[in-house]
């Protein structure tokens, strides 16, 4: 069977490639450029090899014991030592020599504390401009243990957002008091000691049922108005949108 | 390759609308990423030209045969610079072909590439011209007697039963070849439909509208250039070849454009949470491109010619320019449709709360220049394989204009 | 050319198909030799198969500090440029007229701020966001050279010698969570600070995190903060429907974060 010549001259050809092909795939070229499991873990050695910058919050404690436990007590006992004074592996690796970043300036701080409507509600919050302006705030609050001079008397001082919201509305010559009782823990361990809200509907009546004193207050019949529902769970007392 | 950060980014972040995450502010996939899809889309579609000729036996579009070959072949050479170009490590492009990741729809392009170019279109080019080849290399004097005799691999046999063999192979391969085109063309529909991170590249209807708006692109390429050459060659055209092509070309500017009205349709009309951003996608970034240019210009005014020039029964001087308007306005609207399905992608964030700008720098890797620059090449490509392996047969008798 | 011809050149051909033959098999013993102890471990002592590394935060807590984004700009080397983030923080703010309104503070860190009116806002917090590090990742299955794999305990990483730098893989990811570093010109994204994780520390994120908002733990240990965070906490990660199973995980997450 003779073939036809074409056939033979694109068989000789395509023999050509598959050849080059074969011999750079599997000859010139070392087996390890194709492997997987070498090309990872190489990439892994190389990402392990990386330096570290951040020490980590236990590196501190072996030489400042001190201000360890004085932080370990306090509302900062939550805060690394390196989210305020930078990364310190250097400084941990050789003390003496390279000293971290400590920071004094008034502009540290409002970078957390600053107000800021998205925080959480209980976060303590301040004004920069009008808290204690041009005073370092390292001047009244030691970072490690950063309890205020003096009990805030103010709900506002963590509960920036809703002193704010209340401020604006209906109820801003209202003191907190007036609906909530907060003991003195809840201003020492805020979250196991928490303020008490009205459990009754006429709690509220007191200023908005019918017939009593208070003239400014918009009245309702409390008999029937809103089912059998705490008046606070239709309306939020914050921001009351009786009134515009 | 870039060293430093671009230039322009800052300018872009004044540029948002709306909210995106911050690291979409860099537009990753630039105008080198249209124009391959684009490139690729015209070697499918000339290449689905010609294999009307042998596997469905269309004897009229027989003169645009050997052109549309030779189109495809340039556009071949052309299609895998703007990748290149496009990559951080250009150096590094070979590891696709040797340690391809095959999970990835992108790690196909070496082996399409690669069998496409060789398997299928220089085999059935070199099959085609082998005889012409061969009776070249006998008539012109050196150095294009060497050539003619290399390319035609020194062969000599040009006997009734070589050439029927010829004849035989080139259907074998066009047949092999229809899908190996959808495949060339279909894999990078799909690299765009499976993201599924991006609403806009996501659907299944993807690699089929990428095809079909590269066959309508490919068959109106092929009538461009086959008024052009002949014009330039002062040869007499043929009417009835260009009408028929011109009907194919119909036909598929409907397909392409009942399944992008499909797409359209069934996404409005589904609604899922994407379709706001897209809306607004389509309304602020893309409504000169989209509704102007893909649309209108693109598909329906050369919809509207072509009706025009079957029903009207034009004359043949009025019906060649109705062609080659139309086949103008629909390489402006495939153009315009890869710029929408890949700059438009990148246009609102995966947030679908914003949007961002494209800013497409002149010179530099990836801009304007090297885009005309890249464009033009296939066409000077065309022009010396126009010369060097004329569509005219050995023996053939010239060409009756209708 | 006849039979014996076409024998007799098949024969030439046998003695480059025996070379390659040959160097195939070379190549499987060493590959058979290799592939076992190839994986290895990158520190003495540390298994990564015993390991499954996630994140959980907390957004109640996060304050929008922005403590975290440039801790990890720093330990990280990540480009200083406000358009590169391995990790960044978004402020929501959901506001009384039903629509949302989102921001990115890490670009702007010292910068004012939208919506600060307690009037219009219903409800507004803070969502720090990171590379999720799938169990399915989008982005491992789209990289056409195999430069981004998923490492035994859990991390994503990138192989920046091997990537091309073609950005598939950022197109891939649905979190927005990788960028383009012009530096090495290859794709990057978080590690979890894998080369602090394997040495006992925590990512620089959730070292430096005042309120603890931030996480990290191994899913396999018994008792590791990520699993009380997932036995305490509703559970909810980004894009669910996307099934790229993220191993960062959200309490108190709202409908409105994307």
């Amino acid at each position: 069977m003779k073939l036809p010549e074409q056939v033979t001259r694109i068989v000789a050809v395509l023999a050509l490639i598959v050849a080059l092909v074969l011999l750079v795939r599997f000859v010139l070229i070392p087996p390890a450029y194709f492997s997987t499991t070498v090309h990872e873990s190489a990439t892994v050695r190389r990402e392990v090899a990386r330096p570290v910058n951040f020490a980590g919050a236990v590196a501190c404690q072996d030489c400042h014991a001190e201000e360890w436990d004085r932080k370990a007590q306090g509302y900062h006992k939550g805060l690394a030592c390196e989210a305020c004074h930078g990364p310190s592996a250097r400084h941990a690796e050789d003390p003496m020599s390279v000293k971290p970043f400590a920071p004094r300036d008034r502009k540290f701080c409002p970078v957390c504390h600053a107000y800021d409507a998205a925080r959480p509600t209980g976060f303590p919050q301040i004004n920069p401009e009008s808290h204690n302006p041009l005073k370092p705030c390292i001047t009244c609050h030691n970072p490690h243990d950063p309890v205020p001079p003096e009990t805030p008397k103010e709900c506002a001082a963590c509960h920036a957002q809703i002193a704010r919201t209340v401020a604006l509305s209906a109820h801003a010559l209202l003191p907190c008091a007036t609906c909530h009782t907060a003991s003195k823990e809840h201003r020492i361990a805020p979250r196991s000691a928490l303020p008490s809200k009205p459990q009754t509907r006429e709690f509220c009546g007191q200023c908005h049922a019918g017939g009593t004193a208070n003239p400014d207050a918009p009245k309702v019949e409390l008999a029937s108005h809103g089912g059998g529902y705490l008046c606070w769970q239709c309306h939020y007392p914050h921001l009351p949108e009786g009134r515009p | 390759m870039i060293a430093q950060v671009p230039p322009n980014l800052a300018e872009l972040l004044g540029q948002v609308i709306g909210y995106i995450y911050p690291n979409e502010i860099e537009i990753h996939w630039s105008i080198l990423i249209v124009v391959y899809p684009y490139l690729t889309g015209l070697v499918a579609g000339a290449f689905i030209l010609a294999s009307l000729v042998k596997v469905f036996s269309v004897k009229e579009v027989q003169p645009t045969y050997r052109l549309a070959l030779l189109t495809a072949l340039s556009f071949l050479l052309v299609a895998p610079f703007p990748l290149l170009l496009h990559l951080g490590h250009m150096e590094r492009s070979f590891e696709i072909f040797l340690a391809p990741h095959l999970s990835s729809a992108m790690a196909m392009f070496g082996f399409v590439y690669a069998w496409y170019l060789m398997g299928i279109l220089l085999l059935e080019i070199w099959f085609e011209y082998r005889h012409d080849l061969v009776v070249w290399g006998r008539e012109h004097k050196p150095p294009l007697r060497w050539v003619y005799r290399a390319l035609s691999l020194f062969s000599t046999d040009i006997s009734e039963r070589a050439v029927a063999f010829d004849r035989k192979a080139v259907r074998t391969i066009t047949i092999v070849g229809i899908p190996s085109a959808f495949l060339l063309h279909g894999y990078v529909g799909f690299i765009f439909g499976s993201i599924k991170a991006n609403p806009w590249w996501s659907s299944v209807l993807m690699p089929i509208v990428f095809l079909m708006s590269a066959i309508v692109s490919g068959i109106a390429l092929v009538l461009f250039l086959y008024m052009v050459v002949t014009s330039l060659r002062n040869e007499p055209l043929d009417m009835k070849c260009l009408d028929r092509v011109a009907s194919y070309l119909f036909y598929a500017v409907v397909v392409d454009f009942s399944l992008e009205a499909l797409d359209f349709i069934h996404r409005l009309y589904q609604s899922e949470e994407s379709v706001k951003i897209l809306a607004q996608l389509i309304s602020v970034k893309l409504f000169t491109n989209l509704v102007i240019l893909q649309v209108l210009l693109g598909m329906l005014v050369p919809l509207a010619v072509l009706v025009a020039a079957r029903t009207r029964r034009a004359n043949p001087d009025l019906r060649k320019l109705l062609y080659f308007t139309s086949a103008i306005l629909i390489q402006l609207g495939i153009f315009s449709t890869r710029w929408n399905v890949v700059i438009g992608g990148q246009l609102f964030s995966k947030s679908f709360r914003g949007l961002m700008a494209y800013k497409m720098e002149m010179t530099g890797l990836e801009g304007l220049v090297t885009t005309l620059g890249l464009l033009i090449a296939p066409f000077v490509i065309l022009l010396v394989l126009v010369r060097l392996l004329p569509a005219k047969r050995v023996g053939e008798a010239p060409v009756h204009p209708a | 050319m006849n039979k014996r011809e076409f024998l007799k050149k098949g024969a030439i051909a046998f003695i480059p198909a025996a070379a390659v033959l040959q160097a195939l098999i070379r190549q499987a013993e060493a590959g058979a030799t290799s592939g076992a102890g190839a994986a290895g471990s990158p520190t003495p002592g540390y298994e990564p198969r015993d390991h499954w590394y996630g994140m959980g935060i907390e957004v109640e807590k996060c304050i929008g500090c922005n403590r975290c984004a440039e801790a990890c700009k720093v330990e990280n080397d990540v480009p200083p440029e406000p358009f590169f983030f391995r990790t960044w923080v978004e402020r929501y703010t959901v506001k009384q007229s039903g629509e949302t309104e989102v921001e990115c503070i890490s670009v702007n860190p010292r910068g004012e701020r939208k919506t600060q009116d307690e009037r219009e806002a219903l409800r507004s917090f803070f969502v720090p966001k990171l590379c999720n590090h799938c169990a399915h990742a989008p982005c491992v299955q789209v990289c056409p050279v195999g430069a981004t794999f998923t490492t035994a305990d859990g991390v994503v990483l990138v192989d920046s010698t091997r990537c091309i730098g073609c950005r598939y893989c950022i197109q891939a990811c649905p979190y927005g969570a990788r960028f383009f570093n012009h530096r090495t010109n290859t794709a990057d994204k978080c590690t979890f600070c894998y080369h602090r994780v394997i040495k006992g520390l925590l990512p620089a994120c959730v070292e430096v995190c005042p309120t603890q908002a931030r996480v990290f733990g191994d899913l396999r240990s018994k008792a590791s903060r990520l699993v009380r965070f997932q036995r305490m906490n509703k559970i909810n990660v980004l894009k669910p429907a996307l099934n790229t199973e993220p191993k960062v995980y959200y309490a108190q997450l709202d409908g409105e974060v994307r």
